[in-house]
């Protein structure tokens, strides 16, 4: 098989594994913060005991997504070093900050925060999750940033064979960083809230810590009700971003072939790129338009805008947008009903809710890739949108057997550690018994 | 321009030597696994390390953002050559990181040893690789005119780079004996006592031969030192580490030999650095050809702007860091980490 390819795969291979944690760990640390400063406010125990447990999962949680990220910090270099000499002078910068700003802050204080409640002065231990989730969220942000001068480079000048900065805030705060920033984040907060409101939920149906985990379904709850209605907005301000800067992926999305006016939102259809054609399709007339623009008659650009040479692979974009879209409709209608049920006390006894919650649990990880697809390969064939082919940023000097050893090494390992991550976080929940909630079992030491 | 393409050839080092001396104490704490076998004496380690391990490696992570940033030609050029090399540092760093943090997750003596064995490899290997990349770089390595390398993996295994693989074992060795007799508790201090001075002696034996063999074998490692003779200072403080570094380990408290061998480690990058500058990569096929920090570099603005990151961040890591050590580590007599240990245990 060709490098190049093989390389794609590997990139692939280990950001979207990579990326099932971050979305997690920032969700879930905000949501810790949350509980240990109502523990503050109330001094009531349960509170402390609650986000000890959550500590525990976050701890598992993190190790895992720490030990697949080490891997991307070097991969530009090893297998994109035509890509990473292009963008060397724009692209390192932010990387560069996301250890210094941010990731220090999240690494020191996640050690504080798992291991220093008896080692550390209360007052440090107080911050801890405060600055574990500054810390993610920081680092989040620079990671964005890199990721959207990608697919909207700004603040730069081509000279000779390389991109150079012209202005770094133009760079960082390019079209597309703020509206794909505040998605992600989004996201990340509705992923750790379903994570906590589904494993609550799990801890009810079980009658496992009954009160703890009513009050973490109630805490998840409130988070996931805002994050979903909240991404409604986020999500439609990201979709007109993408429409305005990157337009040939916005008519991959939603299967725009033709320039047209008045376009219709596609709610369901089988795309035939070939015939550029969609079948069986179900749409609403006039909405992409109005969506995108806030007329009903405007035009949105189609595929045939473009030469096909420069087309996403359309048929991958448009199947991982639709179900995100789809699921995040179903998340808000799920948490409102949800909200309802809290207002009325009776969320905590309905047996079909709970039931729900749990099946729920795995979903924004899966809507998280979708949309991490869709961003990704709808930036294709570009590496940086508009200015350098995939094809041509590989490394040159890296035979393709060796790539291959490495791809298949990774795809054991990531096997191994989601394995082993499903199975450290049942056992934390199994060791979870009305008796105990510490959840700290350690070997003998002195 | 210049100033500034010396500053982050300097800073890129003071990184690279941020992440030996604190990693070193995760790393050669880790690598003596195999002096200290059994789970208590290795859980007493890893208790002390659980919490700063992480925030170790972030220097690592940094180090590699850094010169990606700064010197895009070198992260790329490197980084590709080295392909296999790195893909199995990158192995094990994920071994060593997941085999600490999971350990106490199932209380069972086979699971426990298992990832302790894990940690051990894990972290020899990471100290060995580090050793055996940075003797290729000091020799050199041969490039193309485009900056990538043109050899092969086996040619990395050479004898001189295999010597400074050794070489940087035995310096992370004493790194984690010093961390070791610093945090403590007393059995593990007077064990780890012994074993630095043993990896003094090794340590200093192995650079000694380096030292000959490079003066016969590759003496353009010298020609900076010929021609600044000022220079002479960094390795004058390198000696003069080595020198003081037995009497401190019999007279001086717990925590000093932490910090002369500290010192060791400092001073023998700048060593390196007065060896290959203004060269990051020196091109084996052709020196003229090397990849230097004037060459290499990335564009004055974004020098300057990440100059300015480092010079707002930098401090305020080293604060927070300084800060979660002392609470941790600073003060704790013998009986309290084990009233504190026993304690977080039995709950």
């Amino acid at each position: 098989m060709d490098a190049v390819l093989l390389s794609r795969i590997q990139f692939g291979v280990t950001v979207g594994f990579h990326f099932i944690f971050p979305p997690l760990t920032i969700g879930l640390a905000w949501i810790i913060y949350f509980m240990q400063r109502r523990f503050h406010q109330t001094g009531e125990l349960i509170y402390q005991q609650m986000s000890r447990l959550w500590v525990r999962l976050l701890a598992i949680s993190f190790v895992i997504g720490v030990a697949s990220g080490i891997v991307m910090e070097f991969q530009f270099g090893t297998n994109w070093a035509e890509y990473s000499r292009y963008v060397g002078d724009i692209f390192g910068a932010p990387l560069a900050a996301e250890g210094i700003l941010a990731f220090f802050l999240e690494s020191a204080f996640i050690g504080v925060l798992i291991w220093g409640e008896n080692r550390v002065s209360p007052t440090l231990y107080r911050l801890s999750s405060l600055l574990v989730a500054v810390g993610a969220t920081l680092s989040a942000f620079w990671i964005i940033v890199a990721n959207s001068w990608m697919q909207t480079p700004a603040g730069y000048h081509i000279v000779g064979s390389r991109a150079e900065l012209t202005n770094f805030f133009q760079a960082v705060f390019n079209p597309s960083t703020l509206p794909r920033y505040l998605h992600t984040i989004d996201a990340s907060f509705i992923t750790g809230a379903f994570f906590v409101v589904g494993i609550s939920a799990w801890m009810l149906l079980k009658n496992r810590q009954a009160e703890m985990a009513g009050k973490s379904l109630r805490i998840g709850l409130v988070v996931a009700v805002i994050a979903c209605v909240v991404q409604l907005f986020l999500g439609h301000y990201h979709a007109v971003q993408v429409a305005n800067t990157q337009p040939a992926k916005l008519a991959a999305m939603e299967a725009v072939f033709e320039d047209e006016q008045g376009a219709s939102l596609l709610l369901f259809g089988l795309v035939d790129p070939e015939n550029r054609t969609v079948n069986n399709k179900i749409a609403v007339p006039y909405l992409l338009s109005w969506l995108i623009t806030g007329e009903p008659h405007a035009e949105i650009k189609g595929l045939n805008s473009f030469p096909e040479t420069d087309w996403p692979p359309v048929k991958v974009v448009f199947y991982s947008y639709r179900p995100m879209i789809i699921l995040g409709g179903a998340f808000i209608l799920f948490t409102l009903w949800g909200l309802w049920l809290l207002k009325g006390g009776t969320v905590y006894n309905n047996r079909l809710f709970l039931r729900l919650a749990m099946i729920a649990l795995p979903l924004p990880f899966i809507v998280n890739q979708l949309g991490w697809i869709t961003a990704e390969v709808g930036r294709q064939p570009w590496i940086v949108y508009g200015l350098l082919r995939t094809a041509d940023a590989a490394s040159v000097n890296v035979p393709a057997a060796q790539i291959l050893a490495s791809l298949v090494m990774f795809v054991l390992i990531y096997i191994l550690l989601l394995g082993l991550w499903i199975f450290l976080i049942a056992k934390e929940l199994k060791s979870v018994s009305d008796a105990n909630v510490n959840g700290k079992e350690v070997a003998s030491a002195w | 321009m210049v100033a500034l393409q010396i500053t982050w050839f300097i800073l890129i080092g003071i990184l690279m030597a941020g992440y030996t001396v604190l990693a070193g104490f995760d790393l050669g704490a880790g690598y003596l696994f195999y002096r200290f076998r059994s789970a208590e004496e290795r859980e007493a380690i890893s208790y002390n390390l659980r919490p700063i391990w992480g925030v170790n490696q972030v220097w690592l992570l940094t180090g590699g953002g850094a010169l990606f940033a700064a010197f895009p030609k070198v992260y790329a050029g490197v980084f590709s050559g080295f392909y296999l090399a790195l893909m199995l540092l990158l192995l094990v760093l994920v071994l060593r990181a997941v085999a600490i943090e999971i350990k106490p997750e199932v209380n069972s003596a086979r699971w426990i040893r298992f990832w302790d064995e894990a940690y051990f490899i894990g972290s020899a290997l990471v100290c060995l690789l580090l050793g055996v990349a940075m003797g290729n770089l000091l020799a050199g390595i041969p490039l193309d005119v485009k900056g990538n390398y043109t050899g092969g993996f086996w040619d990395l295994l050479n004898l001189f780079a295999i010597g400074t693989g050794l070489f940087s074992v035995s310096l992370f060795a004493l790194q984690g004996a010093g961390f070791l007799m610093a945090v403590g508790p007393d059995q593990l201090r007077e064990k780890a006592s012994q074993i630095a001075f043993r990896y003094w002696l090794v340590s200093l034996v192995l650079f000694l031969l380096l030292s000959v063999y490079c003066f016969i074998n590759e003496p353009q490692v010298f020609a900076n030192y010929y021609h600044y003779p000022l220079l002479y200072v960094i390795p004058a403080l390198l000696v003069a580490c080595y020198g003081i570094y037995p009497v401190v380990l019999k007279k001086m408290a717990a925590y000093i030999p932490m910090l002369v061998s500290s010192l060791l480690i400092l001073s023998l990058w700048g060593v390196i650095g007065g060896a290959m500058f203004p060269a990051l990569v020196p091109n084996a096929a052709d020196p003229a050809a090397s990849l230097t920090l004037y060459n290499s570099s990335s564009s004055l603005l974004t020098l300057k702007v990440m100059l300015i990151l480092a010079i707002i961040g930098v401090p305020i890591v080293l604060f927070y860091i300084g800060v979660i050590y002392r609470q941790f580590f600073a003060g704790r007599s013998l009986s309290q980490s084990i009233d504190s240990s026993a304690g977080e245990l039995s709950q």
